[in-house]
């Protein structure tokens, strides 16, 4: 019974067994093929436009040449304006930090209300929020149209802020309810005893305890609102227009001749903010999306 | 104990600062959500064009949605997406998970390239994909120069499979964000139940499927809410991708509304289509929350 016990059975290869071919062989394919579109973008936008009609679209350029991210910068056109991206760049920043800054403060005072100073109703609010971020937006793309009217904010990009605010506010809010909630209340009571209030907690205790959610939090909504389209070119005039819009005017003109490096290079141009969030993030990243898919 | 409830000030100014805070959740729950939903409801009964006006018609805009081809187009995509979408999604979803849960080396690469296509919008991967299939200097062509003369895809100009195009863009750009959820799915399972799988001699494919599948039902319902609704919205890539095109093969209904309410100018259409979205999704989630929530409470 008490014997030495010892390995019985073949030795388990490591590395180069079957499966693991099968495995790392399976998941490089893969992997290829979704790093592929990237790929392309990045050398057709590098390429000139003779190169682009004789070549492959999968082979690296021969000549490098970065005059289509100049163009597509500072020179494409949408319609009868030539002022390239850089337009739709500055609007989007205009429209995004207001609206980042704005959707966090509401919907993190919302989530600290909701998990510390609970009052009669405030969880049918809660549900009704939870329950409308299901709600496609189209049936109430047309109410908002009217309210921002009343509210002289229509084709304006305060305009845009405060729907992007209503948007945001249902995902935002349990993020930050969950979170506060997992705060000990012992934290939250001796602050009550200690005199503190309703801001006074929020602003001394809560808000300093909780910057890896804003950090979270910031995260999901740079993404999300630099991405947008739909609010874009509904709530803003072609001068307002964000990065997006202005995007798939230029690339879907019908007028022209098709630059395939110029479009490349300002869609890249579009994706760039997005894609340095996402890789410099990392895991938080991850957690962003993770707390928005678990909803309820 | 009598004063202490003089003191206590009356319900409506109890938590007074809390109530003010939660002014803006309130407005938005009560006037954006429920308010303008029924509002696009009931609008929806009436024969507005330009402006929204209350002169109602009963059901008209409905038969005029359900008579007019370019919305049976729309919905027979949205089924066509929506079915190869759910199917796809999940199923590449979980197989990627289950590959990176197999305690490989690089997770971190793998999980990294397999993910930033969610981070990128719906306008940037139609216009990418919209160059890879681009029939004269895209894959078939790349394909053809290889010596495939007659070799055929080209799936943006034909209006049979245009639909397919998009699913391609679609699938490549949501997977990453479903195989994430999956993996924490996967990672919640107890290491247990892998060593008892194990001794009792069941393959891994077999353990996958008789045993972890089923312990992960919150898991996949999870993520088919989330694809569903995701299904019902998709906007962008399609205006981005084929703008509806070759001619209306490739409309979806969320593009059917917007083109009724803000170009054609026919409001109370575009309120009837919405509302026909609206519907879907009640028809999609309360199954989904009377399993959730209808079954915990009766277990």
């Amino acid at each position: 019974m008490a014997d030495v016990i010892t390995p019985r059975g073949p030795k388990p290869r490591r590395r180069f067994s079957r499966t693991n071919i099968m495995l790392y062989g399976t998941l490089i394919v893969v992997a290829a093929y979704y790093a592929l579109p990237l790929y392309v973008m990045i050398v057709t936008s590098l390429k000139g436009m003779p190169e682009i009609r004789i070549g492959n679209i999968f082979s690296p350029p021969v000549e490098i040449t970065y005059q289509p991210w100049v163009k597509a910068w500072a020179e494409a056109c949408t319609g009868i304006n030539c002022e390239g991206l850089s337009r739709g760049f500055w609007n989007s920043v205009k429209i995004l930090i207001p609206s980042v800054i704005l959707s966090i403060a509401i919907a993190s005072v919302n989530g600290y209300a909701l998990a510390n100073w609970k009052f009669k109703g405030s969880e049918v609010f809660f549900t009704i929020l939870i329950v409308g971020a299901f709600i496609p937006y189209q049936v109430m793309l047309y109410p908002l149209v009217i309210i921002l009217r009343e509210l002289g904010l229509y084709g304006n990009v305060w305009g845009l802020v405060l729907v992007h605010t209503v948007f945001g506010m249902p995902i935002l809010t349990l993020l930050f309810r969950n979170y506060f909630t997992s705060v000990p209340e012992e934290l939250f009571k001796a602050a009550r005893v200690d005199g503190a209030g309703f801001w006074g907690i929020y602003f001394r205790i809560m808000l300093p305890m909780s910057l890896p959610i804003f950090v979270v939090a910031i995260i999901l909504q740079v993404t999300g609102i630099w991405n947008d389209f739909l609010f874009g070119v509904i709530y803003t005039k072609p001068a307002d227009y964000p990065m997006t819009v202005q995007l798939n005017n230029i690339v879907n003109s019908v007028q022209g001749i098709k630059e395939y490096n110029v479009n490349m290079a300002a869609t890249l141009l579009t994706g760039l903010v997005p894609l340095i969030i996402y890789f410099a993030s990392g895991k938080l990243f991850v957690r962003g999306i993770a707390a928005g898919a678990v909803k309820g | 104990m009598s004063s202490s409830k003089a003191r206590k000030p009356s319900g409506l100014f109890r938590n007074l600062s809390a109530k003010i805070a939660s002014v803006p959740m309130v407005l938005t729950a009560l006037v954006v959500f429920v308010g303008g939903t029924a509002w696009t409801v009931v609008y929806s009964f009436t024969s507005s064009k330009l402006l929204p006006k209350l002169n109602f018609v009963g059901l008209d805009q409905y038969e005029r949605l359900w008579s007019t081809r370019r919305w049976l187009i729309s919905i027979e995509n949205l089924a066509i997406y929506g079915f190869f979408s759910m199917i796809f999604t999940l199923l590449i979803g979980f197989t990627l998970a289950a590959l990176l849960d197999r305690k490989i080396r690089g997770e971190n690469v793998f999980r990294t390239i397999f993910l930033y296509p969610f981070a990128l919008s719906f306008v940037v991967t139609g216009l990418a994909w919209q160059w890879i299939l681009n029939p004269d200097l895209g894959v078939q062509n790349v394909v053809r120069s290889m010596g495939w003369e007659s070799f055929a895809f080209n799936p943006l100009n034909d209006p049979d499979i245009v639909i397919y195009g998009i699913l391609i863009a679609g699938l490549w750009q949501g997977t990453g964000l479903i195989m994430v959820i999956m993996l924490a799915g996967l990672r919640g399972i107890d290491e247990d139940i892998w060593k008892a799988a194990r001794v009792d001699g069941i393959g891994t494919i077999k353990t996958y499927v008789r045993v972890i599948i089923p312990m992960m039902r919150p898991v996949f319902v999870t993520a088919l809410v989330l694809i569903a609704s995701g299904i019902i919205k998709i906007y962008d890539l399609v205006v981005a991708q084929t703008n509806g095109g070759p001619g209306i093969a490739s409309e979806v209904p969320a593009k059917y509304v917007i083109n009724y309410m803000f170009r054609a100018q026919n409001l109370a259409q575009g309120f009837a289509a919405s509302t026909m979205m609206l519907v879907s999704v009640i028809i999609i989630l309360i199954p989904w929350a009377y399993l959730e929530f209808g079954g915990k409470k009766r277990g």
